[in-house]
């Protein structure tokens, strides 16, 4: 009898213990972000200033100075970058969800998440190798390399979201002999359009961050935007030129811009799962 | 993109072919590149990511999956997200100005004085190195194999759980059951994991320290990665040679994660329609 209770309080205890390693594990892996929210908000908010805002790039050694060109560039780049990449994704996720029951969009479908795997800088160099040989290093480059990156997000999202309207709203578009074609455009789509436009944000929060297909597509740059063809300045390329420079006053720089860029992107993803939870 | 990849690395395959592979000399002076170190360079600091991440992920995700309210577990989850979206070279801006420093006073004395005697744990410390980075690797990748982990525990029927409480177990035997069906996916989610890692390309080089070197001599030295190479090089590569050895380790690198992200796919896919093909009989 005795034996039998004994090894039921082993169970007990045991159970115990694994219950405290997995609470263990969970904040174990969030005390980095809580550790980098703090210490960005800490040592950016020191950064930010009126000239933070209104000045461009400061020369090596200077004190005054800002990130307003680095903030223009970057509205510029992402700008292009969904003007290629949000209409390919939505096409493409329009022919997964409503077109594709074949072999070949489940092929398609398999690829786009390959897509979404293949590391960025990966596609910062296949950009360097088709447009920066040929073009120059350019904001237009840049651009394509985060439109690549885009396309795979928005596609899936699209096609989650064509899903989840009801396929009695497309039988009764149907009926009404209008064409299928029409049906995906006017109702099914319209049904589908918060849906779609939160995957747009997705997407962008995503490229707003991305440096490494920008440091080998578009380099460094420290004036303002002077054309397509030119490259301009960006924020999350600053943070990494900025961090890893011996100057002071740029590295205060690089958490001021680390600050703006975090506000900007965990904002809209907490936006996005708010409205996702109300739909 | 392979295509363009190979045919823009010609020039570098053509002349080293594959001692491009095994070679150890990186002099752009001279025009000698081997990626042999890189690889290396990359794997290791990719798979001691994924030894410490891996732990703390699954068991974040059944904190998550299988201890908490369905309102705690919202909260959690879109932490863990969040914890995805922070861009990399954020990471590498922590790491290089906070970590490092934590690091390099408080934690690396401490397991050099303990752990000394392992040549790994011995040499001198400068912060950066091989630890620091998959350190930075594990962080970045916790969130990717978590999330996958979660979905794949939440995808086990609940009847499952109720017949294993109903004879009697305690909850982490429950818990250890539902692990068992979802085993072929925790792979998948870890070789996700890997990918990412593999390819992770700002972030580390800001920590690794990217010295060229055939091996380091502890887990504390500098190191250099294949990803860290291109971010740090492409630029300043001058004549065509140089640029199409860059490109050339960019291919391998794609080749890599191609291989690994393909696999981890494939088995995720494969253990999520049968976890759920388990009710259909």
């Amino acid at each position: 009898m005795r034996g039998i209770y004994n090894y039921y309080s082993v169970r007990k205890v045991k159970n115990r213990i694994m219950h405290f390693m997995m609470y263990l594990a969970l904040v174990a892996a969030l005390i980095p972000l809580f550790s980098i929210i703090f210490e960005v908000a800490r040592r950016g908010i020191e950064a930010i200033s009126l000239d933070f805002f209104t000045k461009p790039t400061p020369a090596v050694g200077e004190v005054v100075g800002g990130v307003a060109n680095a903030i223009q560039g970057t509205l510029i780049t992402i700008g292009l970058a969904s003007l290629i990449g949000v209409p390919i994704g939505i096409i493409s996720g329009i022919f997964l969800g409503e077109y594709g029951e074949s072999r070949f969009s489940s092929i398609v479908r398999f690829f786009n998440e390959v897509l979404n795997g293949v590391p960025s800088i990966i596609i910062g160099i296949f950009c360097y190798a088709t447009i920066v040989l040929a073009v120059g290093f350019s904001v237009i480059a840049a651009a394509f390399a985060l439109a690549i990156i885009m396309i795979p997000i928005v596609a899936r999202t699209t096609e989650e979201a064509l899903k989840i309207i009801p396929a009695s709203i497309r039988e009764a578009a149907l009926a009404l002999g209008i064409p299928k074609w029409k049906t995906t455009l006017y109702v099914v789509l319209r049904g589908a359009k918060w849906s779609i436009v939160t995957s747009v944000l997705l997407a962008v929060a995503r490229i707003a961050g991305e440096s490494a297909p920008i440091l080998v597509t578009m380099g460094f740059w420290k004036w303002w935007f002077m054309g397509l063809d030119k490259p301009v300045a960006n924020l999350a390329l600053n943070i990494f030129l900025f961090a890893t420079s011996p100057f002071e006053h740029w590295v205060t720089l690089a958490w001021g811009s680390a600050l703006i860029l975090i506000v900007m992107i965990l904002g809209m993803n907490v936006l996005v799962r708010m409205l996702m939870r109300r739909m | 993109m392979v295509y363009e990849l190979t045919l823009r690395s010609k020039l570098s395959i053509d002349s080293f072919g594959l001692s491009f592979i095994i070679g150890t000399t990186w002099d752009p002076v001279r025009g000698a590149f081997g990626a042999l170190p890189l690889i290396l360079g990359t794997l290791t600091t990719s798979a001691i990511a994924l030894l410490i991440s891996l732990p703390i992920s699954l068991g974040a995700a059944l904190a998550i999956s299988e201890y908490m309210s369905k309102k705690l577990r919202q909260l959690f989850t879109l932490l863990v997200e969040l914890l995805a979206a922070v861009p990399s070279v954020v990471y590498g801006l922590w790491g290089m100005h906070v970590l490092i420093p934590l690091l390099r006073d408080n934690v690396y004395p401490l397991l050099q004085a303990t752990l000394g005697f392992i040549p790994l744990f011995s040499g001198p410390i400068y912060g950066g190195g091989v630890l620091t980075g998959s350190i930075i690797l594990a962080i970045m990748i916790t969130p990717i194999i978590s999330s996958v982990a979660r979905d794949l525990f939440s995808s086990v029927p609940s009847t499952i759980r109720e017949t294993v409480i109903a004879l009697g177990a305690t909850k982490w035997e429950t818990v250890k059951i539902v692990m068992s069906y979802a085993r072929s996916g925790i792979l998948g989610a870890a070789l996700l994991g890997l990918g990412r890692a593999v390819g992770e390309a700002m972030a580390i080089s800001m920590v690794i320290g990217n010295q060229f070197k055939v091996l380091p001599t502890s887990l504390f030295d500098a190191w250099y990665t294949m990803s860290a190479i291109i971010v740090n090089e492409l630029l300043e590569a001058i004549y065509d040679l140089h640029v199409s050895a860059l490109l050339n380790v960019g291919l391998l690198l794609l080749a890599m994660n191609l291989v690994i992200v393909m696999l981890a796919r494939l088995i995720v896919w494969r253990s999520l329609k049968a976890v759920r093909g388990i009710m259909r009989g």
